[in-house]
C-alpha cells in the first residue's frame, strides 16, 4: 500500500533567499520590527545625547550635535562599502537581487553623507563662527557625497539593466579601492596648510556615557538603514519582476506577500 | 599584446594628425580658462602666485576631463570599438592605447606650455619647476582615470557631464599632491613627498586603471 | 528539436545557447554546428536575434546561457587568441573617416594579426573591386564603395576558418554581389565555414548555402 508522504520542507540555505518571491516576503515580515527598532534606538540614544550626556568645559552644548554628526559620517562610509559589495556580488555571480541591493542602498548612504556634512556645519557655526570649515573629515565625507551621486546618476542615466548593474558596480568597486587614498591624501592637504588648527578631532575627551549614546545612535541609523533600504529594494523588485506570475498573484490579491 | 597597443596608437595619432585644429582645442580650452582666473581674481600679483598651482591643476583636470569623452565615441559609432575588441589580444591594450594617445594628445602639450603660464602667474623658477615636474606624473593619472570614465558612460546621452562628476573625485588625490608639491617648494621645503606619492599613485593607476577600462568597454558593448 | 549530428571537426558549435535583449530572452535551446567547407544563411524575422546571435558566437555578447564552442573548446574559457581563426564583419564597416581605403584595411587586419604587404592590399581591394579607391579618404566614398572596401578584408582572410557576417550583401550591386559570391565559395573551397544573414535570397551556387531559421530552431 502506497500511502502519500509529505513531500520534505526544503532546508533553509543562504541562498534561499536570493530569489526576489522569497526575499520579498522575508523583508515584508521584518519591517515593522525594524522601524520599532530604529524609533526605540533613536529615542534612547537623543535622549541620552541631549540630556543625559555632560555639558562640555570648552563648548557648552554645542557639541552635542556630534551624537547625529558621527553616526552619520560612520554610516556613510559603511554603506559605500557595503554598496560596492553586494553590486560587485550582483556582478560576479549574475545575481540581480543582489544589484537591486545596491542601487537601494546609494540614495541612503547618500542622505547620510549629507546629514553629515550638514551637521557638521552646524557644529562649525558656534565652535569656528563660520557654516563650514574644510576639515579633513569633512572634505573627505564631501568627496564621498560625490562619488554616491556619480554612481547614482550613472546607473541612472543608462536605460539597459544589465548594463547599469554591472557599469555601477565597477563604478563603486573602483570608488571603494580610492576612498582610503582619497582619505589619506585629503588628511594630508589638511595638515599641510596654514588652517591645520581646525580639526573635530578637538572633540571633548569622550566621557563614557557619550560614547554609549554615539554608539546607541549608530545602531539606531543602522536599523534605519535596514528598514528604508528594504522598502526601496521592495520596489524595485516588484517594478524589475512585473512580469513574472508571483508579482500578479500578489497584485491581484491571491497571494499572501 | 604589443601589436594591438602599437596599430591603436600610430592609427589613433594619425587620425589626429588629419584633424589637427580639433586636436589643439584641449590646450586651447587650458589656456582660456586660465586667463579668466585674473580676471575673477583680481590682478594683485601674491594673490596670483598663490593660487597659481591650484589653478592649473584644476584647469589641466577640466581640460583632460572635456577631451577625453570622445575617446571613444567615435569608434563607436562606426564600429571600429567592435572591431578592436575582436582582436586577438586582451582588451587591456587597447585601454593602455588610448589611455596613452589621450595623454599625447592633451597631457603632454599642456606640460609644454606650462612654463608660459608661470610667466603669466609670476611663478618663482623652482616652483614652476615643481609645477611641470607634478604635472608630468599627474597628467597621465588624468588620462588613465579620464579612459575608464569614457569607458563607462559610452554612449550615454548625458555623457560629459556624467563623465566629469564620476572621475573628478577619483582624480582629488593627484590634484592635491600635485598641487601641494608646489606650495611645498615655494615654502622653501622639499617636495620629495609629495612626488613619491604621484609616482606612487601613477603606478597603481596604471596597474589597475586600464583593467578596469576594459572591463568597461565590454560592459558597455555587450 | 534534434540537432544535425554535427562533424568531429565542427568549426563552431553551440550547446543549448540562449540570448537575451533586456531581460527576456530573445532565442534558448540552440543547437547550432557549423562544419568545414559549408556557408549557412541565418534566416528570420526582424527582431528575432540575427544580429545578438552572431555577436555571442563572435564573442561580443555573453550569453543567457549555454556554450559555444570553437574547434572544440568553449569559447569563454579560452583566451583571446583563438579570435586569430575568426573574422566578423557587422552593419557597420568599421573604416575611418580620415583613412583611406588601404589605411583602413591594413588596420583592420593588423587587429586580426595579419600584417599584409601593400602589393596584397591593393590585390584584395582590385577583388571587389575598388582599387581606384584605394588613396581616396573613407569620408569620400559611397555607401557601396565603402561596404566593398570592408569586404575586403575577406580577400585577406582566406584561410581563417571561421567567417560571421552580418548582411554583407547590403549595399552591394550585382557586381559586387559576385565578387562576394566568389570569395565565399574559394573560403568554402578551402574548408572554412561562414554563417551569414541576408534579407535577399542568395544567389550563391557553390556550395549551396546550408539554411539555419532561428524561427524553427530557436525554441525548445
Amino acid at each position: 500500500m502506497n500511502t502519500p508522504t509529505k513531500p520534505p520542507t526544503a532546508p533553509l540555505r543562504l541562498y534561499t533567499f536570493a530569489a526576489p518571491s522569497r526575499f520579498y516576503a522575508l523583508t515584508g515580515a521584518l519591517l515593522p520590527w525594524l522601524w520599532a527598532i530604529t524609533l526605540l534606538l533613536t529615542a534612547a540614544g537623543l535622549y541620552m545625547g541631549f540630556f543625559v550626556a555632560p555639558t562640555d568645559a570648552t563648548q557648552g552644548d554645542a557639541y552635542r550635535i556630534i551624537f547625529i554628526h558621527v553616526p552619520a559620517a560612520w554610516m556613510t562610509m559603511l554603506l559605500y562599502m557595503v554598496l560596492a559589495f553586494w553590486a560587485c556580488i550582483g556582478w560576479a555571480f549574475n545575481a540581480r537581487l543582489a544589484s537591486m541591493l545596491a542601487r537601494a542602498i546609494a540614495p541612503t548612504g547618500a542622505m547620510f553623507a549629507f546629514l553629515a556634512l550638514w551637521t557638521g556645519a552646524f557644529w562649525g557655526r558656534p565652535t569656528w563662527g563660520a557654516w563650514w570649515v574644510w576639515d579633513a573629515r569633512l572634505t573627505s565625507t564631501l568627496i564621498l557625497f560625490f562619488l554616491y551621486l556619480g554612481y547614482i546618476a550613472l546607473v541612472n542615466a543608462i536605460d539597459d539593466v544589465r548594463r547599469a548593474d554591472q557599469a555601477g558596480a565597477l563604478l563603486a568597486l573602483v570608488g571603494s579601492i580610492n576612498v582610503p587614498i582619497i582619505y589619506f591624501s585629503v588628511k594630508w592637504w589638511n595638515t599641510l596648510h596654514q588652517g591645520a588648527t581646525i580639526s573635530f578631532k578637538q572633540a571633548p575627551t569622550m566621557a563614557a556615557t557619550m560614547l554609549i549614546a554615539m554608539l546607541i545612535m549608530t545602531f539606531a541609523f543602522w536599523a534605519y538603514a535596514f528598514a528604508v533600504v528594504f522598502m526601496r529594494v521592495r520596489a524595485v523588485v516588484l517594478e524589475r519582476e512585473a512580469h513574472t506570475a508571483w508579482v500578479d498573484e500578489l497584485t491581484k490579491g491571491t497571494r499572501t506577500p | 599584446m604589443t601589436e594591438l597597443f602599437v596599430a591603436v596608437l600610430v592609427r589613433d595619432l594619425r587620425l589626429a594628425s588629419r584633424r589637427r585644429i580639433d586636436a589643439l582645442l584641449p590646450l586651447v580650452f587650458f589656456i582660456v580658462a586660465l586667463s579668466l582666473f585674473p580676471l575673477g581674481v583680481g590682478p594683485e600679483a601674491q594673490t596670483l602666485r598663490q593660487i597659481a598651482p591650484g589653478i592649473v591643476w584644476v584647469c589641466a583636470l577640466l581640460a583632460s576631463m572635456l577631451s577625453v569623452n570622445q575617446l571613444f565615441a567615435g569608434d563607436l559609432a562606426d564600429g571600429s570599438l567592435e572591431q578592436m575588441l575582436l582582436a586577438p589580444q586582451p582588451a587591456v591594450a587597447l585601454a593602455a592605447a588610448k589611455s596613452v594617445v589621450h595623454w599625447l594628445l592633451t597631457g603632454l602639450p599642456l606640460i609644454l606650455v606650462t612654463p608660459l603660464v608661470g610667466v603669466l602667474f609670476d611663478l618663482s623658477a623652482p616652483a614652476l619647476g615643481a609645477l611641470v615636474f607634478g604635472l608630468v606624473l599627474g597628467t597621465p593619472v588624468l588620462s588613465l582615470l579620464g579612459a575608464l570614465g569614457a569607458a563607462l558612460t559610452l554612449g550615454l546621452r548625458s555623457g560629459g557631464m556624467l563623465l566629469i562628476l564620476i572621475v573628478l573625485p577619483l582624480a582629488t588625490p593627484a590634484l592635491i599632491f600635485g598641487a601641494g608639491a608646489v606650495g611645498t617648494v615655494e615654502a622653501g621645503l622639499s617636495a620629495s613627498g609629495h612626488f613619491s606619492l604621484l609616482g606612487a599613485l601613477l603606478i597603481a593607476t596604471a596597474i589597475g586603471a586600464p583593467w578596469a577600462t576594459a572591463a568597461a568597454l565590454r560592459i558597455s558593448t555587450e | 528539436m534534434t540537432p544535425p549530428p554535427a562533424g568531429r571537426s565542427a568549426v563552431l558549435e553551440t550547446v543549448d545557447l540562449a540570448g537575451q535583449r533586456g531581460e527576456r530572452a530573445l532565442f534558448e535551446h540552440l543547437a547550432l554546428a557549423l562544419e568545414p567547407g559549408t556557408v549557412t544563411w541565418l534566416r528570420g524575422r526582424n527582431g528575432r536575434g540575427k544580429t545578438s546571435l552572431l555577436r555571442v558566437l563572435a564573442g561580443l555578447a555573453t550569453p543567457m546561457a549555454g556554450e559555444v564552442l570553437v574547434h572544440g573548446q568553449p569559447q569563454r574559457r579560452a583566451d583571446p587568441s583563438w579570435r586569430t581563426d575568426l573574422v566578423y564583419i557587422g552593419h557597420q564597416n568599421a573604416l575611418k573617416d580620415d583613412l583611406n581605403s588601404s589605411e583602413a584595411l591594413a588596420f583592420l587586419m593588423q587587429l586580426g594579426s595579419v600584417k599584409p604587404e601593400p602589393a596584397q592590399i591593393d590585390a584584395a581591394l582590385e577583388r571587389l573591386g575598388v582599387l581606384h579607391c584605394r588613396r581616396a579618404l573613407v569620408r569620400t566614398l559611397s555607401q557601396g564603395q565603402r561596404r566593398r572596401v570592408a569586404l575586403a578584408r575577406l580577400a585577406l582572410s582566406l584561410d581563417k576558418p571561421l567567417w560571421l557576417l552580418d548582411e554583407p550583401f547590403d549595399a552591394l550591386d550585382v557586381d559586387g554581389i559576385h565578387a562576394l559570391n566568389a570569395l565565399l565559395a574559394e573560403h568554402a573551397a578551402r574548408g572554412g565555414a561562414t554563417l551569414l544573414t541576408s534579407h535577399q535570397a542568395l544567389s550563391l551556387a557553390e556550395p549551396v548555402p546550408r539554411i539555419f531559421d532561428l524561427d524553427r530552431h530557436g525554441h525548445a
